[in-house]
C-alpha cells in the first residue's frame, strides 16, 4: 500500500510540548507513511489528542520538528495555512457551524480557502454527502441531525477540501452505541481507499480491521507501536498490557 | 393473548387524542388564571386595575378630547365644557415644530424625501428574500447619503440650513438612527479588539470602553458641546450636532461592544477550532463563523442597547438642541398652552414607545429567523 520511496506525509521529531510548566508530550518521535493508517490509543491524559492537534497546529509546540508533507511547522502563519488545508480533521464533538446548511458547511472552506466557485463546491459537495450516506440532508441545519449523522457531515465536510491526510480525535467517543458503527463504517471506507489517516480512538475492532499501525501512548510518550495484530495478542511492555487487560475485559 | 382488545403488537399502538378537559380555554383558564386562590384573587386585582384605568384614559385621550379647532388651552376647555378630556390643539398646531423643529418652512420638503428615502431604506432592510438583491443593497446604502446631501443643502443648489435650525422627530431620528448604524460596526470592532491576544490592541479597547462606561452620556454630551471648543483652534467651527452625533455613537459603542463580547464569549472553542482546522485566516473565520453565531445571540441585548439609546437622544435638549421634548416642553411655556404637560408627555411617550416597540418586535422576529434548531 504504501511506497517507502515517497517522504512521509508526516513526521515528528523529538517533539515536546508543554501547557505551562506542565511537560504534556515528551520526545516524540513519529513517521507516517502516505495511505498510512494509525491507531493512537492510551489512557484519557495521555497526551494522545494534543499529539494530534499539534500536527495542524491547533496546538503549538515547543520543541522538536513537525514536518507535514514537506512543511516545517513554525510560527509561520502562512505554512500554518498551508498545512491545514491539506490536513482534514475531525472532532469528538463534531464542531460543525449551527448556523449553517449542511450543504454550507461543506463548501464554506472550498469556496473561501480554496476559491472553487459556488457551483463546483457544491457538486463536490453532494458527491462526499453521497459517500457518507445523507445527501437528502443536505438543506437541513446540524441541530436537526443525529450525532452519528453529524459526523458523518464532518468527515463530509473535510473531504471536500481534498486533504491528503485526516486526522479523527475520537471520532465515536461523543455517539450513541447505536451510531459508532455508521461512522465508522465510513473510516473504514475512507482507509480502503488510501487516505492517510491518524485516529485517536478506542475502537479496537476498527483498529484490527484496518489499522497498519497501533501506537499506545501514556504520560505524553509513546510507550508502544506496533501492527495491529501483535498488538492486540502480543503486547510488549506492561503498561500496554495493562491498558488492553482494561479495555478488552 | 393477541386478542386482547387493549394489546397492539410493537409499533402498532395507534395515536389517540388527549382524554378530554385537559386542552382548550376553559382548561387554559384554569391552569393560568384560577389555578390557586391567591392566584384567583391576583386575577380578579389585576382585571380591578384594567377597569378602573382603561376607561377613563380612553374617554380621557379619545372621547372627550379636542384636536381641531382650538387656538389656545382655554379654547379647548370652552369646546370640552364639562367634560375634561385631552387637548390635542396644541400637537396639532405645533406638528411643524414637532417633526422639524426650526427648519424653513419652504424648505420642509426636502426633509419629507429623505423621511420617505430612509423609510424605504428600512424596509429594503426588513423585508427579506427581495429578489435582484444587488442594486437594492446600494440603494440602501445611497439613500442615506442623499438625504444628508438633501437636509444639510450648501451644495446642487440647495439653500443651506445650519444645523441649529434642525429639531424634532427629525433631530431625534438623525442622531437616534446615526447612533444605530455608526456603532455597529465600531463595537464589533472594539469586541473583537478587546478579546485580541495581541496586548495592545486589548489595553486600548478596555480602557475607551471602560472610561466610556464610567461616564454618564450628560457628561459626554457638556464635554462635547463645551469642553471640546477649548481644545480646538478659536474660530474653528465644529459643527454642535456633529460633536453630538459622535459622542453619542462612541457612548453605545462601548456599551454594544461589551454586549458583542459576551456573545463571543458564548461560543464554544470547537468553533474556533473548527474554521482553524479547515485553513480559514482569522478575518474569514471572524465573518463566517464566529460572528454571525455571536451576534445572534447578542440580538436582544443589542437590540436593548439601540432602545436605550433612542430614548437617551432627549438629553440633548440640556445642551440645547431642540428634540421633541425640548419643543413640547417650550411650547407648553406659552401662554396660550400652558399647563398641558400630561398631554405633552403622553405624546412624547407615544412616539417614543412605536418606534422602540418596533425595534424590540424586530429583535425577535430576527431571532426566531436566525433560529437553526440549535441552542
Amino acid at each position: 500500500m504504501a511506497n517507502n520511496n515517497e517522504k512521509p506525509a508526516i513526521t515528528l521529531s523529538g517533539m515536546h510540548k508543554w501547557y505551562g510548566d506542565f511537560h504534556v508530550l515528551r520526545d516524540i518521535n513519529l513517521e507516517v507513511k502516505k495511505g498510512e493508517i494509525i491507531v493512537v490509543c492510551g489512557p484519557s491524559g495521555s497526551g494522545k489528542s494534543t499529539m494530534i492537534r499539534c500536527i495542524n497546529r491547533l496546538e503549538e509546540h515547543q520543541q522538536g520538528q513537525i514536518i507535514v508533507d514537506g512543511i516545517e511547522l513554525t510560527n509561520d502563519i502562512k505554512k500554518i495555512d498551508e498545512v491545514r488545508r491539506e490536513v482534514g480533521m475531525c472532532f469528538q464533538h463534531f464542531n460543525l457551524f449551527p448556523h449553517l446548511t449542511i450543504l454550507e458547511n461543506c463548501t464554506l472552506a472550498p469556496i473561501w480557502v480554496r476559491g472553487i466557485a459556488k457551483k463546483e463546491a457544491e457538486e463536490t459537495a453532494m458527491h462526499f454527502l453521497e459517500k457518507v450516506k445523507i445527501p437528502d440532508q443536505a438543506l437541513k441545519y446540524p441541530g436537526q441531525l443525529s450525532g452519528g449523522q453529524q459526523q458523518r457531515v464532518a468527515i463530509a465536510r473535510s473531504l471536500c477540501m481534498k486533504p491528503r491526510t485526516i486526522l479523527f480525535d475520537e471520532p465515536t467517543s461523543a455517539l450513541d452505541p447505536e451510531m459508532i458503527k455508521e461512522v465508522l463504517d465510513v473510516m473504514i471506507e475512507l482507509a480502503e481507499e488510501g487516505m492517510t489517516m491518524i485516529c485517536v480512538t478506542h475502537e479496537m475492532g476498527f483498529a484490527r480491521k484496518v489499522a497498519d499501525r497501533v501506537i499506545f501512548m501514556d504520560a505524553g510518550q509513546i510507550v508502544e507501536e506496533n501492527t495491529p495484530a501483535e498488538f492486540f495478542d502480543n503486547p510488549q511492555n506492561e503498561r500496554t498490557q495493562l491498558f488492553l487487560s482494561q479495555i478488552l475485559h | 393473548m393477541s386478542t386482547e382488545t387493549k394489546k397492539y403488537s410493537i409499533g402498532m399502538h395507534p395515536a389517540l387524542p388527549p382524554p378530554s378537559g385537559t386542552v382548550g380555554p376553559v382548561r387554559w383558564m384554569r391552569d393560568n388564571l384560577f389555578s390557586s386562590t391567591s392566584n384567583t384573587l391576583l386575577t380578579l386585582i389585576g382585571l380591578y386595575l384594567v377597569y378602573i384605568i382603561v376607561p377613563p384614559f380612553i374617554e380621557w385621550a379619545f372621547i372627550d378630547s379636542v384636536i381641531f379647532g382650538a387656538e389656545s388651552r382655554k379654547e379647548c376647555l370652552k369646546i370640552m365644557g364639562d367634560d375634561r378630556g385631552a387637548c390635542w390643539s396644541f400637537v396639532y398646531k405645533r406638528w411643524g415644530q414637532f417633526v422639524y423643529g426650526f427648519y424653513p418652512v419652504e424648505e420642509r420638503w426636502r426633509v419629507n424625501v429623505g423621511f420617505i428615502l430612509a423609510a424605504l431604506t428600512i424596509a429594503i432592510v426588513l423585508i427579506e428574500n427581495l429578489r435582484a438583491k444587488k442594486p437594492l443593497i446600494i440603494a440602501a446604502l445611497a439613500f442615506p447619503i442623499i438625504s444628508f446631501f438633501l437636509v444639510t443643502g450648501g451644495s446642487f443648489g440647495l439653500a443651506e440650513v445650519p444645523t441649529n435650525k434642525w429639531g424634532g422627530i427629525l433631530l431625534t431620528l438623525i442622531v437616534g438612527f446615526t447612533g444605530i448604524f455608526v456603532s455597529l460596526p465600531i463595537s464589533i470592532m472594539l469586541a473583537l479588539s478587546r478579546i485580541s491576544k495581541l496586548p495592545i490592541f486589548s489595553f486600548f479597547a478596555t480602557i475607551f470602553i471602560e472610561f466610556i462606561r464610567g461616564v454618564p452620556l450628560i457628561t459626554l454630551l457638556f464635554i462635547a458641546s463645551t469642553l471640546l471648543s477649548y481644545f480646538l483652534p478659536p474660530g474653528s467651527n465644529f459643527d454642535l450636532l456633529l460633536r453630538v452625533l459622535i459622542m453619542v455613537t462612541l457612548f453605545s459603542a462601548a456599551y454594544i461592544a461589551e454586549v458583542i463580547r459576551g456573545g463571543l464569549a458564548a461560543i464554544p472553542t470547537g468553533q474556533y477550532e473548527a474554521a482553524d482546522a479547515l485553513g480559514l485566516s482569522y478575518w474569514q473565520s471572524m465573518r463566517l463563523i464566529i460572528l454571525p453565531q455571536a451576534l445572534k445571540i447578542s440580538i436582544p441585548g443589542i437590540v436593548g442597547s439601540f432602545i436605550g439609546l433612542f430614548k437617551d437622544t432627549t438629553l440633548v435638549v440640556i445642551i440645547g438642541l431642540l428634540d421633541p421634548l425640548g419643543i413640547g416642553m417650550a411650547a407648553i411655556s406659552t401662554t396660550e398652552w400652558a399647563g398641558l404637560s400630561t398631554e405633552l408627555y403622553v405624546f412624547i411617550g407615544l412616539f417614543f414607545f412605536i418606534f422602540c416597540f418596533s425595534m424590540s418586535r424586530y429583535s425577535l422576529h430576527l431571532e426566531k429567523k436566525l433560529h437553526t434548531g440549535h441552542k
